[in-house]
């Protein structure tokens, strides 16, 4: 290290030392509120585990009496057959079609990209309706499949369209910062484009890309939904959780198998912690915002692609669209507005749908200010590795936890006699904190991934100047992070209205949800009507997206000017 | 502004505009606010409601609904702080287990004596009174029949017929209250070896276990599938909305379940809870039971809903309900290591 170097180091930390303390404090406070709404909620579930069913401590008697049974060897089989073949499909699905939408010339770039979310949009009994619509028994394309729809086949299908805009979040922002010297500097040297791809664009979206694995995977694992609607006897540990708490009140079991499902999260934690190790930043101060230039042959490859794709999507969608004005499916097929009066088939009619909305801008306020500010702290604050390592892991867990398992957690923390936080239980906020912990990892990893694509030099320069950490955060960070900002807000809002596992437990009379209306009359034998109310569920969060694309043109012009040449 | 008072500032916010959103409601209301939980369908919710409050204009009723496995595992995570103050429309098993882990409060509805012997937990004070039955039958697409040229059943032993093959769905035990009262039945019907025989030829003909009790009538209604074997009452509307059903009782007998009223132990409004619980077995109340089940609690009210078999209450077994708490861990056990464990799609 030169002279000016080891100076410059020594002046930056001095002069960074009231900052560096606050922020230090900020990352206590944030582990503090991860532990409040993610892990103690947790453990007063996972505890369980370990008592039998009077709350008698058993050690691991439990656990041993489930691993001796064979049950569990092929729901954990099935489980992973199941989300790594999901994995498979969605993550080059969703890679490539992230690549169109931020590396080529792509005409209505705005549609594909609004398209690609509607899956996001809907509650996950959706895809379920349309596919026993499209290859059920009674359904258009009965027998295409060469088998049932009921089962892996099914299963598969209902999961590639439900995890591909997870993926597809994470790897636009991966993919939609690059510094545009890299590939002039390839050019010049004349690299062929392909070798191009593999040792610019490829190492760029790394992070991204081993994220979106594994958001997928894990979401595949956890999700019991899809399972329930139509895995047929395909059974997997998340329908497992089910059978044990909802079945048998069986918390203790309900609790074991929870914990098994903790291990990919567990898994996701590490390898995340390997990446990270080795990602370096891809926008410098110096960077040059990369603009893709027209070309042929590329850019029609790429429209047949989303196209494909786009179509896939509005298939199901239209589908579920379809059967929600049929009349008695599938034996009068005849046309009716009807399924559209909720008040028909529930009590509480259109109200639970106010309170979705409630609950869902509640969560995308409160929980993107929470993920945002918490992500910089985490990834700006130098060195107190533990407490960062402990909100990584906080931060990691919520993915791997289904919801009724976190669901439960909360009843038994939030509403324990002894609990300051009481008086939270049976109110909108416990259902807007659940569902912001509930989704806090992809937030987190969307801000964490836009967040490292910065050049710590911002800092630095800003440190040398004396500028407070807090103004080069409101001043540089947020303005470059926007889009990001904009899209974990998004995410959340449409997440928390369509959520049904975890709030299912948490409402109260008058917080009664569209997205466990939606699955109420579902059970109650109204397919219709249950397809009305998630087809509503979709136009909600797609208007809701469409003002944020125009908010997000406005804010990008007024704010992103650097972003062009 | 620093990041920690930033947050805290947002927190504060929040929270003060949902207390003032929690405070204000309250305010609004003079009568007793009852919270119920009950698995009840949600088409019964808003009469039920309306004839209660129309006698009882003081108090007013809250809902949580859900289904029985969800209701039932929120109640018992509740335990420790309850926040139901009755439960109004709930499977009698459950408030027999919440009965045993301390959760009732012991109170007999003024009335309750009239009430049909089976329809009442047997203690004095009562710990729950029961409502109405409800069953688990055969539900039969008669279109769908016609099609594939497949006989209509009539017994429990009609269904092991190679003719239905994989066309049959029934709610899987170790996720349904209703599967496992009539995996119950079946045992108690026809002894366990025989019952257990009976089910491994039945497996031959199972498309799939469901993880509901009232998915399985709602399939056999839109011809997902031939026959679903599951709760009487969604067979029953279904067919009134159109379907081409058929409701069969099999000779041999049937399982049933209650739905049953409880005041949960703890609740800050006994008197109005006892209120509900008086009102819950009076005649106006079965009359409205009526309406939805075949079978009531007061004997003399006449139940005929609409597309309900008639010959059903007679078909009701001699149902050990305290055998059926006590073997039902092992039962699911066995039923799980039989047919469960084989969850590959079949037929490939």
């Amino acid at each position: 290290m030169s002279i000016a170097a080891a100076v410059r180091l020594r002046t930056t930390r001095l002069s960074l030392s009231g900052d560096e303390l606050a922020m230090r404090a900020g990352v206590v406070v944030l582990a503090l509120v991860l532990l409040v709404i993610v892990g103690l909620p947790l453990w007063s579930l996972l505890a369980k585990g370990f008592e039998d069913r009077d709350g008698r401590f058993v050690g691991l008697a439990n656990y041993l009496a489930y691993f001796s049974t064979p049950a569990l060897f092929d729901s954990a089989l099935n489980s992973f057959h199941v989300a790594a073949a999901t994995t498979l499909i969605v993550v080059p699905l969703a890679f490539f079609f992230a690549y169109a939408l931020t590396r080529t010339v792509l005409p209505a770039r705005w549609l594909f990209q609004g398209i690609s979310l509607i899956p996001i949009f809907a509650p996950s009994l959706l895809p379920g309706l349309a596919l026993v619509y499209l290859f059920g028994n009674q359904g258009f394309f009965k027998g295409l499949l060469g088998g049932p729809i009921y089962g892996f086949d099914g299963i598969l299908i209902a999961q590639v369209f439900y995890c591909f805009p997870h993926a597809t979040l994470i790897l636009v922002t991966a993919l939609a910062t690059a510094d545009a010297r890299l590939y002039e500097a390839a050019d010049a040297l004349g690299a062929s484009k392909i070798r191009v791809f593999f040792t610019v664009t490829l190492p760029g979206a790394k992070y991204g890309l081993i994220s979106a694995a594994l958001v997928v995977f894990t979401l595949v694992i956890t999700d019991f939904g899809i399972a329930k609607v139509i895995g047929g006897n395909f059974n997997v540990l998340a329908t497992d959780v089910y059978k044990q708490v909802i079945g048998q009140q069986n918390f203790s079991m309900g609790a074991v198998v929870g914990m098994v499902l903790l291990a990919p999260a567990a898994l996701a934690f590490v390898v995340d912690r390997l990446v990270q190790r080795k990602q370096v930043a891809l926008l410098t101060a110096r960077a040059v915002p990369l603009i893709p230039r027209p070309k042929l042959g590329r850019d029609a490859f790429f429209i047949a692609f989303c196209t494909l794709v786009s179509v896939g999507i509005l298939a199901i969608l239209g589908m579920a669209a379809w059967g929600s004005l049929i009349k008695y499916w599938p034996y009068n097929l005849s046309l009716t507005l009807d399924n559209y009066d909720f008040a028909k088939v529930d009590a509480n009619g259109w109200d639970s749908y106010f309170n979705s909305l409630e609950m869902a801008a509640g969560a995308a306020l409160f929980g993107t200010a929470l993920m945002f500010v918490g992500a910089w702290l985490n990834e700006k604050t130098r060195d107190f590795f533990l407490m960062r390592g402990i909100v990584q892991l906080l931060a990691f867990l919520p993915m791997a936890v289904p919801g009724l398992v976190l669901g439960l957690g909360y009843i038994f923390f939030f509403n324990a006699p002894g609990n300051p936080l009481n008086f939270l239980y049976a109110t909108m906020a416990i259902l807007v904190i659940n569902a912001v912990a509930h989704f806090y990892t992809v937030g987190h990893l969307t801000a964490t991934t836009a967040l490292k694509q910065i050049d710590p030099e911002f800092e630095s320069v800003s440190a040398s100047l004396k500028v407070p950490v807090w103004r080069t955060f409101a001043r540089v960070i947020v303005p470059i992070c926007l889009p990001a900002i904009l899209d974990i807000a998004i995410y959340l809002f449409v997440n928390a209205m369509t959520t049904v596992s975890s709030v299912i437990f948490l409402y109260a009379p008058d917080t009664k949800l569209a997205s466990v209306a939606a699955l109420n009359i579902e059970e109650a034998g109204q397919t219709a009507a249950a397809a009305a109310l998630c087809i509503v569920i979709v136009v909600t969060s797609a208007s809701v997206k469409a003002l944020h694309v125009l908010s997000d043109r406005f804010l990008l012009g007024q704010l992103q000017a650097w972003r062009r040449r | 502004m620093t990041i920690s008072t930033m947050i805290r500032r947002t927190a504060l916010a929040g929270a003060a505009a949902f207390a003032v959103a929690s405070l204000a409601m309250p305010a609004l209301a003079q009568k007793t606010k009852l919270t119920v939980y009950t698995a009840l369908e949600n088409d019964q919710l808003d009469p039920f409601k309306k004839a209660f409050e129309a006698d009882n204009p003081t108090v007013e009723i809250a809902w949580v609904r859900d289904s029985t496995g969800v209701v039932t595992a929120k109640l018992i995570a509740e335990k420790d702080n309850p926040r139901a103050d009755i439960i109004w429309g709930l499977a009698a098993s459950s408030t027999a287990l919440f009965d045993t882990m301390g959760m009732l409060e012991p109170y007999t509805p003024a009335g309750a004596a009239a009430l049909k012997p089976m329809f009442k937990s047997g203690k004095n004070p009562e710990t729950w009174v029961g409502m109405d039955a409800y069953l688990s039958l055969v539900c039969f697409n008669t279109v769908e029949g016609k099609k594939a040229n497949k006989p209509v059943p009539a017994s429990w032993a009609d269904l092991i017929k190679p003719d239905y093959k994989d066309s049959i769905v029934m709610p899987n035990p170790a996720s349904s209250g209703t599967g496992y009262l009539t995996v119950a039945a079946w045992l108690q019907i026809m002894g366990e070896e025989a019952g257990w025989k009976y089910m491994d030829a039945l497996h031959q003909n199972i498309a799939q276990y469901i993880h509901s009790g009232s998915a399985p009538c709602v399939q056999a209604a839109k011809g997902e599938r031939l026959i679903g074997i599951g709760l009487d009452m969604r067979g029953a509307s279904e067919k009134t909305k159109g379907a081409p059903l058929d409701l069969i009782v099999p000779k041999e007998g049937l399982g049933w379940e209650l739905e049953a009223t409880a005041i949960v132990k703890g609740t800050k409004n006994l008197e109005a809870a006892k209120k509900l619980a008086d009102w819950a077995v009076t005649k106006t109340a079965n009359e409205l039971y009526a309406q939805s089940y075949a079978v009531v609690a007061l004997p003399g009210v006449k139940a005929a809903p609409v597309n309900y078999p008639v010959n059903a209450e007679p078909a009701m077994i001699k149902n050990n309900m305290e055998w059926m708490a006590k073997n039902r861990e092992r039962i699911l056990a066995e039923w799980t290591k039989r047919y469960d464990g084989k969850s590959a799609p079949k037929a490939k």
